[in-house]
């Protein structure tokens, strides 16, 4: 219900600069992903957005107005944090009162508040408990009550599925994201992890080295990586870069498929010597290089499991890749260029 | 040959750990029998016993010299005393402590400096640091008296150790000021275990600075704290040099404590027995303090 902007939001740490002139703004009630590797800045700019870091230059907006320089609590904003950062000490009802008595709200407006916000994330028994004696699953959805109980109109998230196993956190994506449409409050959701940011976000603001790389819907970003960086960093396997005279050439695993299943229509073909097969069930790793380009760059293939064309290692096989999947970079600022002819 | 297999059988032995802990512990064991163990035992043997130094016989009397001692007032105003000294002085501690480790973490200029002073009374010997107070505090001298003069505050000088009040208040603030630097340091290392994302969640929800503190910062340090008053409560319910070398336990007897008063019966007065009874008097008791901090530190830890 708040719409959070940053102008040229930057953070410096004596001679680092963790975050480095960000423009960002988001829609009313989106589901924002900051994704970027460890150290990229996201959590630094997610904490000044949250008002735990002040910016050394640049603006904070949230609602229209900027927050620069007021305290956390003046800005309506809650906040998951990776390690849930539950008080150990206090029981879960304690817990998810904490904001409200810290508000000043009367006890039986507090109780009332807590009851609704156990229920809204099927807590109403463990009210009593200390956090120790909760799992992982029970602990993130207390955060996640203490977070909604004041009200807020922003919120912010620092990888709060990280510390789930892997399977809860399919699961708990799933109840975050409805959880955050049902109550239709902006979120900025800061993670590492491209699953959780294909997955959930509305929008993608892939980060590195404190900045903004690219910004736009997930499968945008994914398709049409505005630089090589996004282009490795997103989709696993990465998408593969090739050198070709003075520019890279990139096309997505899944991309690069047997002649004989490619699409019709403008296609380039390669002969792809494999060396390695990796078959996972569900689809099938190719591991080799392409001939005619540097031997010595690694290409792999994805093939879907209903791909069934056999595929000996250590042979060449008539590859091809669709003509509008193939994506052209500039070799010395890895920027994204216009299609090239090949 | 035959020496190459020594030379193995040995380096085996220095392998083994039957042969290579007790070797490793012995020195400590030996200390420890030797200056603690031994003095210790002799102690209590004495207390059960009505030896002096006058006669080298020892005779075996049971509690008596335990229900000799009870019968001395000074014995009771030593007890009392020792228990005012420990309870005032560590509530100060406690307080002064929090806020100097507060100000030691926090990130400013010139903390070097502030923490170096800190640290100060603790790098001192207790004998000279004491003397030093003596001198400060002195009657006629003292530089307090001269500065509060010279201020036109007071018109005649206080004698800080020669009124029982302000004796007592003295001898305080000394002890208060030997152990604040050591609380201050393991209430430090309580504050630093702390996660940021906790303190910072306090934040965002929105507790300013004394909700934050008492709330989320003291109960999460609780365990640490009660290291802190452990160690204080001991190292004030145990100390002779602060009183023996301020006031020697007067005026009258009104800052006398059990170690003074032990020392002044036992080794001036020459009743070894009554001396160790008195030192012994509250050996259980801070075993049981030890063992309820000790046991309440592990309890909050669990939380």
């Amino acid at each position: 219900m708040a719409v959070v902007e940053a102008r040229g939001l930057t953070k410096h740490f004596g001679d680092v600069k963790a975050v480095d002139g960000v423009d960002l703004r988001t829609e009313e009630g989106e589901f924002l992903v900051l994704l970027g590797p460890s150290g990229c800045g996201k959590t630094t700019l997610l904490r000044m957005i949250a008002g735990l870091e002040e910016p050394t230059e640049g603006e904070v907006l949230i609602g229209g107005e900027v927050v620069n320089g007021l305290p956390p609590r003046a800005r309506r904003i809650a906040m998951v944090f990776q390690s849930y950062a539950l008080y150990p000490h206090m029981t879960v009802f304690r817990n998810i009162a904490f904001p409200l008595k810290a508000q000043g709200m009367d006890p039986a407006a507090r109780q009332e508040k807590v009851e609704w916000a156990a229920k809204l994330l099927d807590l109403s028994s463990l009210l009593q408990r200390r956090p120790r004696h909760l799992s992982g699953g029970e602990r993130q959805r207390v955060a996640l009550a203490r977070a909604i109980v004041r009200e807020p109109t922003v919120f912010l998230l620092d990888e709060p599925l990280s510390n789930l196993d892997a399977k809860l956190r399919a699961a708990a994506r799933d109840d975050l994201l409805s959880f955050q449409r049902g109550l239709g409050i902006t979120a900025l959701y800061v993670t590492h992890d491209q699953v959780e940011a294909m997955g959930m976000g509305d929008r993608i603001a892939v980060m590195n080295k404190g900045r903004v790389r690219q910004f736009g819907k997930p499968e945008d970003v994914y398709h049409n990586p505005a630089d090589t960086f996004v282009a490795t960093f997103l989709g696993s396997p990465p998408m593969n870069l090739l050198e070709y005279e003075d520019f890279l050439v990139g096309f997505r695993p899944e991309h690069l498929l047997p002649v004989s299943v490619a699409h019709d229509g403008e296609r380039t073909p390669f002969t792809f010597h494999v060396n390695r097969v990796e078959n996972l069930g569900s689809e099938r790793f190719l591991y080799g290089h392409l001939e005619d380009f540097a031997t010595d760059t690694r290409v792999i293939a994805m093939l879907p499991s209903t791909v069934t064309v056999p595929i000996p290692p250590d042979q060449s096989h008539s590859f091809a890749v669709a003509l509008n999947r193939i994506r052209f970079f500039d070799k010395e600022t890895g920027l994204r260029i216009e299609a090239q002819r090949l | 040959m035959a020496t190459a297999v020594a030379a193995r059988r040995r380096r085996d032995w220095f392998d083994s750990e039957r042969v290579l802990a007790p070797l490793l512990l012995s020195p400590a064991v030996i200390y420890i029998t030797a200056l603690v163990g031994f003095p210790f035992v002799l102690a209590i043997i004495f207390a059960f016993s009505d030896v002096t130094t006058g006669s080298a016989d020892l005779e075996w009397v049971g509690f008596r010299t335990f229900g000799r001692i009870l019968e001395d007032p000074v014995f009771l105003r030593s007890l009392w005393n020792t228990f005012v000294f420990a309870l005032i002085a560590n509530a100060v501690v406690v307080v002064a402590a929090n806020v100097l480790a507060r100000v030691l973490t926090a990130d400013f200029k010139g903390k070097w400096l502030i923490r170096f002073l800190v640290l100060l009374p603790w790098t001192t010997p207790i004998s000279l640091a004491t003397i030093t107070w003596l001198w400060t505090l002195d009657s006629i001298f003292s530089p307090i008296d001269w500065v509060l003069r010279n201020l036109g505050l007071i018109d005649t000088n206080v004698y800080w150790l020669g009124r029982p009040v302000l004796a007592m208040g003295s001898v305080i603030a000394v002890h208060a000021w030997r152990i604040i630097p050591l609380a201050a340091v393991i209430m430090m290392a309580g504050i630093t275990a702390i996660p940021t994302e906790i303190t910072d969640a306090a934040e965002v929800d929105g507790a300013r600075f004394w909700r934050k503190h008492f709330e989320v910062t003291i109960p999460l340090m609780a365990p640490i704290i009660a290291v802190a008053v452990l160690f204080g409560f001991v190292l004030t319910v145990t100390d002779m040099s602060v009183v023996y070398v301020l006031t020697r336990g007067g005026p009258t007897h009104s800052t006398q404590v059990l170690a003074t008063w032990a020392f002044f019966k036992g080794i001036e007065g020459g009743a070894l027995a009554q001396g160790a009874a008195i030192a012994l008097f509250l050996f259980p008791v801070l075993v049981a303090v030890a063992a309820l901090i000790l046991r309440m530190a592990r309890r909050w830890e669990l939380h």
